[in-house]
């Protein structure tokens, strides 16, 4: 474990000692919960309805796939038009498109990001990198299945996918909310332990809490 | 004066109106922005769909007392502004709880939501939040300059610190408006406009590529929801305010409608011609352009 991320006792300017462990979140250690859907059916479906016509994306972008998304925002394909929007940050976003290969550094990133965007949340895996690997099978620094890290609702296959392949993957992930069967958060709070243990054997400088609330 | 209960549900009704209003023609705003870089745009309806997908949200997490009363303050902040003038003149169901001394009030109301915005960011304890809430109150300072040395020089000019007053003044043609009875404050108060509408060149501290989305940066679900309420009701109270002040205010609904659109077209034109000051660019321009008319403004009355 690298220095600075042990346990250790500081000395504030008051001359008051208190410990401090970097790796502990101090706001909540709690793991993840499953979050129940809306009592009633209907109140379900008209909000699943809402969810499917407003996709907020986070603006995370790892892999080749990256330069993709950003076409989505001009003239030519403005994914705006179908309820597309970004948000900067994981707190307001409800999918998350991993964008192409994802290095073990990034997927430290991702799942950070991934933990923090509140329930119900998507994930969309693009390009072939995210499927099995694509053309970094091989290679020792990259993941190969997304599914096994993060829960997947949606691929989008190529070598890169087109902008007009990810407008019609958002097309199939609406449909995919609206049937509601999106449900990628609650699987990743019930499956908790399985998606940490996966995450720990390719991570292996684990400098972040276990669960970032 | 004695208080009629049957004004609440008159204002409710206001707010029922004006916050339909708001998040047709926030949508309808962002279109035209988008048509102008030739997109095609939101749909006119998104904002409801954003604001129930929102509410939606099944987890949501708090960092504290001031997180939770942020919004809420910006909320009241939106709400009051609104509910304290008048919204249409003349009309007995629409005048709302205006009384003798509404725009003092008003002018403070402007600034509370925006305080309680940045108590609540701070205690999120995310440094983005913290940069976006010092960027945007010192910004914020800057543009509310001139507005209340605007306001001054209005209420010098009618001897009235009372917002049905001054919509009285100003009936009887349009040269009766303070527009052209006293174009400087007006002019002050249209550039310190600019400033608080959150469109370019003065968005900074809101706009998704600097720093994240700024105060906001923590905030998710349902209290983001509420925002996004203010975010429609806000706008919409403020020109309602700059309509009383400047522009002969509005006698019925649909003058109502016309007028405010027009006042926020004046800020979407300068938003999509001129691009994005820092905000210490921003800063010299209000101190150096809006300032001095403020100033003259009061001296010429
Ligand atoms: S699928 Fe192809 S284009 Fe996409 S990240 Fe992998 S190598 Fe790059």
């Amino acid at each position: 474990m690298k220095e600075e991320l042990k346990k250790r006792v500081i000395k504030g300017p008051d001359g008051f000692e208190f410990e401090v462990d970097p790796l502990q979140d101090y706001y909540c250690e709690a793991p993840p919960t499953v979050q129940p859907a809306a009592y009633q059916k209907i109140v379900e479906k008209i909000f699943n309805w809402a969810r499917s016509e407003s996709i907020w994306i986070l603006g995370f972008g790892t892999g080749c796939g990256a330069i993709e998304m950003r076409p989505l925002m001009t003239p030519r394909f403005d994914a705006y038009r179908f309820g597309v929007q970004w948000r900067p940050t994981p707190r307001q976003a409800n999918l998350f498109i991993i964008s192409g290969y994802l290095s073990t550094k990034t997927l430290k990133r991702a799942i950070r990001s991934y933990e923090q965007m509140q329930n119900p949340k998507y994930v969309i895996g693009l390009g072939s990198c995210t499927i099995n690997g694509g053309m970094y099978w091989d290679s020792y620094n990259t993941i190969k299945r997304l599914d096994d890290y993060l829960p997947v609702d949606l691929y989008i296959a190529g070598c890169m996918p087109r902008p007009e392949a990810l407008l019609a993957g958002f097309e199939e992930m609406k449909k995919i909310i609206r049937a509601g069967k999106a449900e990628g958060g609650n699987l990743y709070a019930e499956n908790f332990d399985w998606y940490k243990a996966n995450q720990k054997k390719v991570i292996h400088d684990w400098d972040m809490p276990e669960h970032s609330w | 004066m004695e208080f009629e209960w049957i004004k609440i549900p008159y204002s409710l009704l206001t707010l029922f109106i004006v916050i339909n209003f708001g998040l047709l023609l926030t949508a309808l705003i962002q279109k035209i922005g988008a048509r102008v870089g030739r997109r095609h745009g939101i749909p006119i309806y998104q904002n409801y769909i954003d604001l129930i997908k929102n509410y939606a949200i099944r987890s949501s997490i708090t960092h504290g007392f001031m997180f939770y009363l942020g919004p809420v303050f910006r909320l009241s902040g939106g709400v009051g502004l609104l509910l304290f003038v008048p919204t249409i003149y003349g009309s007995e169901m629409f005048s709302n709880l205006s009384f003798a001394g509404d725009l003092i009030l008003a002018l403070y109301f402007v600034f509370f939501g925006a305080l309680g915005m940045a108590l609540g960011a701070g205690e999120s304890g995310h440094p983005h939040a913290a940069i976006g809430v010092s960027r945007g109150l010192s910004q914020m300072t800057a543009a509310e300059l001139p507005f209340a040395l605007a306001v001054f020089s209005v209420a010098l000019q009618y001897q009235t610190l009372s917002v049905t007053d001054i919509v009285a003044a100003q009936q009887g043609g349009v040269l009766n408006w303070t527009l052209f009875t006293n174009p400087f404050a007006v002019t002050a108060a249209m550039f310190s406009f600019l400033g608080s509408m959150m469109r370019p060149p003065f968005d900074v501290v809101l706009a998704p590529q600097e720093i994240p989305i700024g105060p906001p940066t923590e905030y998710h679900s349902s209290y983001l929801a509420l925002m996004q309420t203010n975010r429609v009701i806000f706008p919409v109270a403020k020109i309602v305010i700059y309509m009383n002040l400047f522009f002969g205010g509005a006698a019925s609904w649909p003058v109502f409608f016309l007028k405010v659109f027009l006042i926020y077209m004046v800020s979407v034109f300068v938003g999509v011609a001129f691009p994005r000051f820092r905000v210490e660019q921003s800063i010299r321009w209000f101190l150096i352009w809006a300032m001095p008319l403020g100033i003259l403004a009061i001296v010429l009355v």
